[in-house]
């Protein structure tokens, strides 16, 4: 079980390591999306290991929760592509000080 | 599930109906008529706030140990309830202004606020988690939706992906407890913790640094405050102004809710996180303060400097006897801060016209044209640097000698020495409205809803100011009983 574990642990750095370092704002968000997946693989196995249903269950509040995440970060990167014709996190960049 | 259930959700569920039926009602009106879906969004509120006091509090926890209505819960969902009134009466004019007078954006404060209640119910992490989400999701959209300019569709992408990467950590960390102990349930949780801890405290101790990283994400702690000053200044500000006030108070409900009540048997490795939190977030918050000459930003890193106030508040948890009062401590804090901030952000919003963002430099002069906003400004400035006559001092006061009380000598000190350097540029403020000559003749813009939500904060901090008990009395001592 502890295999699924490293991999949940390894699935997580690179999902924060992505948000840390890319400067696409959706190359971010799909970062953002693999951590959350990380997250579910994590529930899973440790309600396998421990023999209990409720990290199953939690996986779909995760599920439906990330859904939601979805369709308002795609909306928000989606206008600021519209005014500015990137989605560069460089070069986004007016509030500042 | 009984019925009795729903009776204690009854403010929940009265906030959710309000939202979802104003949201449907603005599809039937005339744009003219809007500023009826304010009137019904506040009726909602005010009808929230009477179920929440008439409803008696119960001890065990509802719907499968999902939730709690005690007396936490009741004293956080008035603050949450207070705290989206006034910001809602603030907006009234200002959101007309702007252009951004729409139905979703009462809808969408209201959804967060059941967010936030949800939040300080909540008796299972993962419950503290779908608030998290309930109060985070409206709050993106609400910081751009002014979707037309720039800044604010930089605040609100700001801000999503920090506050979803933050939501990830904080749920890895639900999930490390969970494979440690094999529960969520707060209550279980603190039962096992402080018998023994048993499996892998590796893997739990990881579960409550990543736990306590999300929440200090949501309260705009350092060093994960980065997103809040430029979130603060693109938003609308009276979206600022609700989410410097409610969001702030349910990451430190959930705070409570998790560390001081949780995790208390662990109290010794998490305290000397929360200390380190609190120093960084006073001294730079304070210091970053100094040369802000923006407004928005200015009020920004002030609710920076003190979430490490109120930080020391929950460390003076720590101590199982003084539970009781460092609770009280930092609610009566919070509700000081509630009044305080909405009111200074109030008097930023009747100043402020389409598409400008102001600095300190138009704020001088203004006591020579309008007195009395200028006098309501000075007040939540000396209220938020902690000088009596004002509740601010008292909310320090308490919040100081709890911390001493609980042996944190150290972090009261700097937070009074944290205090006086914030003097500084709180009177500055107050120097520029009454010592400066007017530069240009700006309009302020003199809404009745919103001079009287001014009206209300300022009186709030006054009367709490000259007599605290009138708060401290609604505000229960012995909030705990611990299993």
């Amino acid at each position: 079980m502890s295999d699924y574990l490293i991999l949940s642990g390894v699935l997580f750095a690179i999902g924060a390591l992505g948000v840390l370092v890319r400067r696409n704002a959706l190359i971010v968000f799909m970062s953002i999306e693999l951590m959350l997946n990380a997250v579910n693989l994590a529930f899973v196995s440790f309600a396998r290991q421990l023999n209990d249903m409720t990290g199953q269950v939690i996986v779909f509040f995760v599920l439906v929760v990330a859904a939601a995440e979805v369709v308002v970060g795609l909306a928000i990167i989606v206008n600021i592509f519209r005014t500015k014709e990137t989605v560069d996190i460089d070069d986004i960049d007016l509030l500042r000080g | 599930m009984t019925s009795l259930d729903l009776t204690a959700l009854l403010p929940a569920i009265i906030v959710t109906g309000t939202a979802l039926f104003v949201l449907l009602l603005d599809l039937f009106i005339r744009s003219e008529q809007r500023q009826w879906l304010l009137w019904m969004s506040l009726m909602g509120i005010v009808a929230a706030g009477v179920a929440n006091g008439l409803i008696p509090v119960q001890g065990a926890p509802l719907l499968q140990g999902m939730m709690r209505f005690d007396e936490i819960s009741k004293a956080f969902n008035f603050l949450f309830l207070l705290g989206c009134g006034l910001a809602l009466m603030l907006s009234a004019d200002y959101l007309v202004r702007q252009g951004i007078a729409r139905g979703e954006y009462y809808a969408l404060v209201l959804l967060s606020t059941l967010g936030a209640m949800l939040m300080a119910s909540s008796a299972d992490l993962l419950m503290i988690f779908l608030g998290l989400e309930t109060l985070s999701i409206p709050l993106y959209i609400l910081a751009t939706f002014l979707r037309h300019q720039t800044n604010s569709q930089e605040a609100g992408l700001k801000y999503f992906l920090l506050g979803a990467f933050s939501s990830a950590l904080f749920l890895y960390g639900i999930a490390l407890v969970y494979g440690a102990t094999g529960t969520t349930q707060l209550d279980t949780l603190f039962t096992i913790l402080s018998e023994s801890i048993e499996g892998e405290p590796l893997l739990l101790y990881a579960g409550v640094g990543l736990l306590l990283v999300g929440l200090a994400f949501k309260a705009a702690a350092v060093p994960f405050h980065t997103w809040a000053p430029d979130v603060y200044e693109g938003s609308p500000t009276s979206a600022t102004a609700f989410m410097a006030v409610v969001a702030k108070a349910a990451a430190f409900a959930a705070l409570l809710r998790v560390f001081a009540f949780a995790f208390l048997a662990l109290s010794s490795s998490w305290m000397f996180l929360m200390g380190i939190l609190a120093v960084l977030t006073m001294v730079l918050g304070n210091v970053v303060a100094v040369v802000q000459l923006n407004l928005k930003r200015l009020l920004a890193y002030s609710s920076i400097a003190h979430a490490g106030y109120l930080l020391i508040a929950v460390a003076s948890t720590q101590n199982a006897m003084l539970l009781g009062p460092a609770t009280s401590s930092l609610l009566f804090y919070l509700l000081i801060y509630t009044f305080t901030t909405l009111g200074a952000f109030g008097v930023v919003i009747l100043a402020e016209s389409k598409g400008e963002n102001l600095s300190l430099t138009d704020l001088s002069g203004l006591a020579t044209r309008h007195p009395w906003v200028a006098a309501a400004m000075a007040i939540f400035m000396i209220s938020l640097a902690g000088l009596p006559p004002t509740a601010g001092f008292f909310a320090k006061f308490y919040v100081f000698s709890t911390a001493i009380q609980a042996g944190e000598l150290g972090l009261a000190l700097l937070g009074v020495l944290t205090s006086v350097i914030s003097v500084y540029y709180y009177l500055r403020v107050v120097y520029y409205i009454y010592m400066r000559p007017t530069a240009v003749e700006r309009p302020v813009y003199l809404s009745p809803l919103t001079v009287l939500g001014i009206a209300l904060a300022a009186i709030g901090v006054l009367a709490l100011g000259i007599y605290p008990p009138l708060a401290l009395s609604w505000i229960p001592q012995t909030l705990f009983v611990l299993p």
